[in-house]
């Protein structure tokens, strides 16, 4: 069954604040995912630049032997990324709907410090949610 | 997948949910008479209101940006124009115009029939100096900024002083795009 591994939400200067793994075979420490936090936000500027086309938004997706990665970059520069089972379908739609509770969860919460690490339960209920919602709509059409 | 559409402003408001409109004038009063009871000077106040509006704006483009489905602006005019009849209609339920544009495309005015903050409002000898609506400009420059865009935003017209209509003109100052530290003398 095609399953999401973790997800990172990086702020418009690198830096990680939020990280959560979903089973056994995405987790990382946490160093280890600050580090590939700070990996990720420099590949997609350089993607940016080495982009024969100008104007490029940088990496949406990475396709590796074990994974994909799926990125979702605001225009106010915070990225969303998630990786998951390869051939995984309907990433983009996810990323989407979690950019959506972070604008309502995060953003809206007054006691939110801007750029820093999310520690809004709201979110994290909310993200729960939408991604066992995910997961039930994508077994749902495996069945069909 | 093709991304989404870009949604207009109407189908927006229709869609979130609402506050009585009444209740966001008497709040947004309420504010304001607080500010000018602590602050005094009605310069101040102005800066404050500013303030708010800028704190407001950097987490409000987000907002904008989820819901809209927009996609980057080529140019400062279509920036302005999506300020202006989507912005405005989807958080207050009014629709601006946008005019004055000068000869660089650089700065234009937003002009405003109908503004709900000012309901019932009348400004009393003692606040000649205030901008009531302030906080409108601190969100413009707040939210622009989010989006690589120093502006300066600031009030020509505005109805609570005598004038026909509300005036803002925004005014790009510069762009100011991600900077990566990769330089090779570093």
């Amino acid at each position: 069954m095609a399953a999401i591994y973790s997800l990172y939400i990086i702020n418009k200067l690198g830096g990680l604040i939020f990280y959560k793994d979903y089973g056994s075979k995405g987790r990382m420490d946490t160093n280890d995912s600050l580090r590939v936090a700070s990996l990720w936000h420099s590949m997609h500027a350089i993607s940016q630049q080495l982009s024969p086309i100008n104007g490029c938004s940088g990496i949406e997706l990475l396709e590796a032997d074990t994974f994909d990665l799926h990125c979702f970059q605001s225009l106010t520069g915070t990225k969303f990324f998630v990786v998951c089972e390869t051939g995984t379908q309907h990433m983009e739609a996810l990323l989407k709907v979690i950019y959506e509770l972070y604008t309502d969860y995060v953003l809206k919460n007054p006691f939110y410090e801007m750029e820093m690490p999310i520690r809004c339960e709201l979110f994290d209920i909310n993200l729960t949610q939408a991604i066992q919602k995910n997961r039930l709509l994508s077994s749902l059409n495996q069945l069909c | 997948m093709p991304p989404a559409a870009p949604r207009s402003g109407d189908a927006i408001f229709a869609s979130v949910e609402r506050v009585n409109a009444e209740l966001f004038t008497l709040t947004y009063g309420a504010i304001v008479r607080q500010l000018l009871t602590d602050l005094e000077e009605v310069e101040e106040v102005n800066k404050q209101l500013d303030q708010m509006g800028y704190n407001i704006g950097i987490r409000l483009i987000d907002e904008f940006l989820a819901k809209s489905n927009v996609s980057r602006c080529v140019d400062f005019k279509e920036t302005a124009e999506m300020i202006a009849k989507v912005g405005f209609k989807m958080f207050l339920g009014v629709t601006a115009s946008v005019m004055n544009w000068d000869a660089d495309g650089t700065c234009c005015s937003i002009v405003l029939e109908d503004n709900p903050l000012v309901d019932f409002v009348e400004l009393p000898d003692t606040c000649q100096g205030l901008y009531y609506c302030n906080i409108l400009s601190g969100v413009i420059r707040g939210a622009l900024e989010m989006v690589a865009m120093k502006t300066e935003v600031t009030w020509i017209r505005d109805m609570l002083r005598g004038d026909d209509a509300y005036e803002l003109q925004v005014k790009l100052l510069k762009q100011v795009p991600e900077e990566y530290p990769y330089k090779d003398d570093e």
